[in-house]
């Protein structure tokens, strides 16, 4: 009885050093908790051309982080890209003239979408679209440029 | 000169195995009962399979997050990247290296001492003794050391896992001098708890159950003789460690 007793005692030390093992990972070395769940409002913006934005690329105002790009698709009418966007239920009262533009983190960062708030009384729900927009600089496109038109504005 | 009988034979073994392989998990999973005293059982398998597997785990996670924190470092140094290394740690940690490298430690450590046991218990006629007292051997034997191997490998590659990013955190922070907040946010930022971390999950569980149903079908069809023994042995490590390789690139290729 006494050995069983022992037996029992480290198998469930064992269990829960493992369980603790398990919660501490998802807890400190995964996004865990940084999901936005039910707790947030989906609006979506158009593009002409969102470079390389990606599923969960963050949402920012002002350089801070209020939301998740959920969904970047084409609609098949405009050949537009549409970016959905899930904001924080805590940022509820932004603009309806907010504006939209997809910037670069450094030189060669990651894309996110940067919202620039307007004066609107009116405030943006769940499922509206923003309609003033700026699109993504694609650098190739930008060298591109330069290369073909060389000094055209200031030497003639 | 073969036999035309023997060539039909070795063709047709691997299948007959895997059915009776398939039949051997359903016979003992229909033992399950959730009595106390089976779950006394699987507890003390839990303490013998699981528990004492725990130090070797420990020890091999924490020097295998180190090796990949060093390379990680000397190759991201190129890119000027070298702040990336948890990232790169954290995935190739939660979605492979962890389940597997625990799964194939776990073979050696627990899938042996399964298959080398039931063997015994079969040569020295204990197995027989059983079955004149009319207990199931598959049921009271096999039963509790499968049921320990599913619930142990999870928790066993939670250890791995916590034990590697620490050896990545003692070399990257501690040896390299690296920044502890970055180290921690990319981690928090990249490492994804569906996608990354369950997957891992998954597969752990998945391995356990592979692993111990193959230690305690080849302990149970050992033949009763010392060499038989040895042949069960080496057929869980081997078969174990190739089963267990196939799956993750399966349960990959599916899940991602």
């Amino acid at each position: 009885m006494r050995a069983n007793y022992r037996v029992e005692f480290a198998s469930g030390i064992f269990l829960m050093l493992g369980v603790a093992a398990l919660t501490w990972l998802a807890t400190e070395a995964t996004n865990y908790g940084q999901e936005l769940g039910d707790d947030s409002y989906v609006i979506s913006a158009r593009f002409v051309n969102v470079g390389d934005l990606k599923n969960r690329a963050p949402v920012k105002v002002g350089g801070v982080s209020i939301g998740l790009v959920e969904d970047v698709k084409l609609d098949p009418v405009t050949f537009e890209a549409l970016v959905e966007m899930r904001i924080d239920r805590r940022i509820n009262e932004l603009p309806a003239d907010t504006s939209a533009a997809i910037l670069t983190s450094g030189v060669l960062g990651d894309r996110y979408v940067s919202l620039e708030p307007g004066g609107d009384p009116v405030f943006l729900e769940d499922g509206d679209e923003l309609f003033i927009t700026q699109s993504a600089v694609v650098l190739e496109q930008l060298i591109g440029k330069y290369l073909l038109n060389p000094g055209s504005s200031e030497e003639e | 000169m073969f036999a035309r009988e023997n060539w039909v034979r070795a063709v047709m073994s691997p299948f007959v195995q895997t059915g009776q392989c398939g039949l051997f998990m359903l016979r003992m999973l229909a033992g399950l009962r959730f009595s106390s005293e089976q779950l006394r059982n699987t507890l003390q398998q839990v303490y013998l399979i699981g528990a004492r597997s725990l130090v070797i785990i420990m020890i091999c996670g924490f020097f295998v997050g180190m090796v990949l924190a060093l390379q990680a470092i000397n190759a991201l140094e190129q890119f000027g990247a070298s702040d990336q290394v948890s990232l790169l740690v954290g995935k190739s940690l939660f979605r492979e290296l962890g389940p597997v490298l625990t799964a194939l430690l776990f073979a050696g450590r627990a899938g042996t001492s399964i298959a080398a046991e039931i063997g015994l218990m079969k040569a020295t006629s204990q197995i027989d003794a059983m079955e004149l007292m009319a207990i199931d051997p598959v049921q009271r034997v096999a039963l509790p050391r499968f049921l320990a191997g599913v619930i142990s490998m999870p928790l066993l590659t939670g250890m791995f896992n916590a034990m590697a990013i620490l050896g990545a955190v003692v070399f990257s922070i501690g040896v390299m001098e690296m920044d502890a907040g970055i180290f921690w946010s990319k981690l928090q930022h990249g490492v994804y708890f569906g996608q990354d971390y369950m997957g891992g999950v998954w597969k752990s569980l998945v391995f356990g159950g592979l692993v111990s149903l193959i230690a305690v079908f080849f302990g149970s069809t050992a033949k009763p003789t010392g060499s038989g023994v040895a042949t069960a042995t080496t057929n869980t490590v081997v078969l174990s460690s190739v089963l267990i390789l196939i799956f993750d690139f399966i349960m990959t290729s599916f899940f991602t």
